[in-house]
């Protein structure tokens, strides 16, 4: 990180610097507040029973009893008051159990199988494209540039008919390909690849090709290799964007439910369940449907602050 | 003369196979991502034009015999005019559909004015103080504002719900700040379809009733009245969800770029004693307008297209002023069977768009040559 400076560099502490100090601080602090704490509301309150999420939405310190029962032996909700107070609250695992048996596991599992495959084709086919139009020669070659370039602008909305029109006659609506295959590459990304292998040098490709290797092992044992990290931001773009992706799954798995993703199945349980939501499943499925990608952030947090800032330094 | 051109000629073919092998490999190499752009986005474009001149219902198998009839423009006009021409060559005059469309963009538009702007104006003034020599923990606030852009927008949407039912978290914690707001004053956030401006102008005892003739004026099907109601309070609670969300994306956009600029400039001005606030204006804004400008667009592109946040909270109501042009498309296509007309809205919308894009390009050229 470094230490740039928007200000005057003199280090004069006027009362007026005094005071634009506070004042930045409290803009930053409150603003952190508003962007945190509707997560700390929401897995705070995954964890509460139902009638407690309504009557106590604020109370975030888990005090023991854990595992706190919300129904009494007879069946009855227990109320409020007993599994919560203002501040504290027994935490209980009611709704997570509940958004399991609305069938989670399964969408945690097609969506990881969606956003791991759709990453893996986007590793390979945006890296090969980006590769032929940064260093191959070929008759065309700018035409398809500008093409894929122009197609970034055209908003997913246009595509969602024809889209479903062609998956429907190929006879993919409603399985895995008809998802992954038509993800499996994208502008966005042949473009990363192109800019990156435009800004390395030629000479070890050269070399490797006085020896003697033909292009596409060339391409893999050696240029790959030095492509680590735009593919990892690649793959980080591609899993964040397939895993959380919501129009495509609609479009193309809607009528299956064993195919359904995370994003798909919350999004239909809460038609289904109408005005009377379940919030504390609902919270529960959120935070479940949240927590591999936030891993992942904290993980590659590098990478994915570097990934966009480049996004806007291109523009 | 005559010795080194022979030499030279199997030089040339060489040359000549090598550059064709190249080739070859340029097309191996572009195949898998030509296929399916081929496949699943440029016949699709075309398509979809083509569907926009048809009056298909998407029930109908669209290769069937008599599955669509060629309509021409008449999907255009019932959207644009309110009008079009019957099998018997009458003109007819149908307002529903236009109405519909005009609702849905006046609503697009209001939540593109109200959250574009904010977005951009609160991203640059977090992106500067982050951006401060004297502030400590940089990367905690640069995760803070992140995290929201990796969680997904139904996931967000979710939340967004339950924090704003009536008697939410929202309501009762400003009710527990404020003692006049209580259970019969809440603002019902996600059902009241009274237009903010409209809100507005009553506290000022300005009301359609009052305002005067002038607002029952139809024009492209709504009257003026209609034209000035501002977003719904349930839209105006949807843009503040997107605004919470993006803010964070544009933020680490900005930072970038504020760290790009070298600080030799800022040494260089404040030797020539100009003070921070000059700074900034004469400095730091101008150099950041490349960047200001992609993060606009990158704003219109997404809030001219949103519809996952409406599909999860509100389905277009209440009263169809959180209907947006994007909805609409997958209304008409998908609940309504009228996919041509469906495909007619999606490519106004990708004119609107592709025009305002083109619009902040000329912008940004014009501006860059001053």
């Amino acid at each position: 990180m470094t230490a740039s400076t928007t200000t005057a560099p003199h280090e004069r502490r006027s009362p007026l610097m005094t005071a634009l100090t506070v004042v930045g601080w409290t803009v930053l602090i409150v603003f952190a507040a508003l962007e945190i704490f509707p997560f700390v509301f929401t897995v705070a309150n995954s964890f509460k029973c139902l009638p407690a999420v309504q009557s106590y939405p604020r109370s975030i310190i888990p005090v023991p009893p854990f595992g706190a029962e919300c129904q009494t032996e007879t069946g009855a909700a227990r109320s409020p008051g007993e599994v919560s107070g203002a501040v504290t609250f027994n935490p209980t695992l009611e709704g997570y159990e509940e958004i399991a048996d609305a069938n989670l596991p399964r969408w945690l599992y097609n969506t990881a199988i969606f956003a791991v495959a759709i990453t893996i084709g986007r590793l390979i086919f945006d890296s090969l494209a980006g590769y032929a139009l940064a260093r191959l020669k070929f008759p065309g070659n700018r035409l398809v540039f500008y093409t894929i370039l122009g197609t970034m602008m055209v908003p997913a909305i246009v595509l969602l008919i024809p889209r479903f029109i062609i998956l429907k006659e190929l006879s993919m609506l409603n399985t895995y390909q008809g998802l992954i295959v038509p993800l499996a590459v994208d502008a966005f990304g042949i473009f990363l690849m192109k800019q990156f292998f435009e800004s390395i040098p030629n000479e070890i490709e050269e070399a490797a090709m006085v020896d003697g290797a033909n292009r596409l092992t060339m391409f893999f044992r050696v240029v790959l290799p030095m492509a680590t990290p735009a593919l990892t931001a690649l793959a980080i773009f591609s899993f964040q964007g397939a895993w959380n992706d919501f129009l495509m799954p609609l479009l193309i798995l809607s009528g299956d439910s064993d195919l359904w993703t995370l994003t798909l199945g919350l999004s239909f349980l809460r038609g289904a369940y109408g005005e009377t939501l379940r919030w504390h499943a609902f919270l529960a499925g959120s935070v479940l449907t949240t927590l591999p990608l936030a891993l992942i952030f904290f993980y590659f947090q590098r990478y994915f602050v570097e990934g966009v800032s480049y996004s806007g330094l291109k523009g | 003369m005559a010795q080194p051109q022979v030499l030279a000629r199997p030089k040339v073919t060489t040359m000549a196979a090598k550059r064709r092998q190249e080739a070859l490999t340029g097309y191996m190499f572009m195949a898998p991502a030509l296929v399916i752009f081929l496949v699943f986005l440029i016949i699709p474009i075309g398509a979809a034009v083509y569907l926009s001149f048809t009056d298909w219902n998407g029930i109908t198998p669209v290769f069937d015999e008599g599955a669509y009839e060629q309509v021409g423009l008449d999907n255009y006009r019932d959207l644009l005019l309110g009008e079009h021409t019957e099998a018997d060559g009458r003109v007819v005059k149908a307002t529903t559909r236009q109405r519909d469309f005009f609702i849905s963009l006046k609503n697009t538009t209001y939540y593109v004015l109200g959250v574009v702007p904010t977005q951009t104006l609160l991203a640059l003034i977090l992106a500067v103080i982050v951006n401060q020599r004297w502030l400590k923990a940089k990367g905690f606030f640069r995760t803070a504002f992140y995290f929201p852009s990796i969680t997904s927008s139904v996931v967000i949407s979710i939340i967004f719900m339950w924090m704003f039912t009536r008697g939410g978290l929202i309501n009762t914690t400003i009710g527990a700040v404020f003692s006049g707001y209580d259970s019969n004053s809440f603002v019902n956030w996600l059902d009241d379809p009274r237009g903010v401006i409209h809100i507005i102008l009553e506290q000022f005892g300005v009301t359609r009733a009052n305002v005067g003739d002038w607002a029952s004026n139809r024009s492209l099907g709504l009257t003026t009245w209609e034209w000035l109601s501002g977003p719904s309070v349930t839209m105006l609670t949807i843009m503040i969800l997107n605004t919470w969300t993006t803010i964070g994306t544009m933020m680490v956009i900005f930072l970038a770029a504020l760290q790009n600029i070298p600080s030799s400039v800022y040494e260089a001005a404040a030797i020539d004693g100009a003070n921070a606030w000059r700074i900034f204006r004469q400095i730091t804004v101008p150099l950041l307008r490349p960047t200001t400008f992609f993060v606009v667009t990158l704003g219109l592109i997404g809030c001219f297209q949103v519809f996952d946040q409406i599909y999860v909270i509100s389905s277009g109501g209440p009263a169809k002023t959180t209907l947006t042009v994007a909805y609409m498309v997958y209304q008409n296509g998908f609940n309504r069977s009228a996919m041509g007309l469906a495909a007619a809205t999606a490519i106004i919308l990708f004119v609107i768009i592709f025009a305002f894009t083109l619009l902040q390009r000329l912008f940004v050229s014009e501006r860059a040559n001053v």
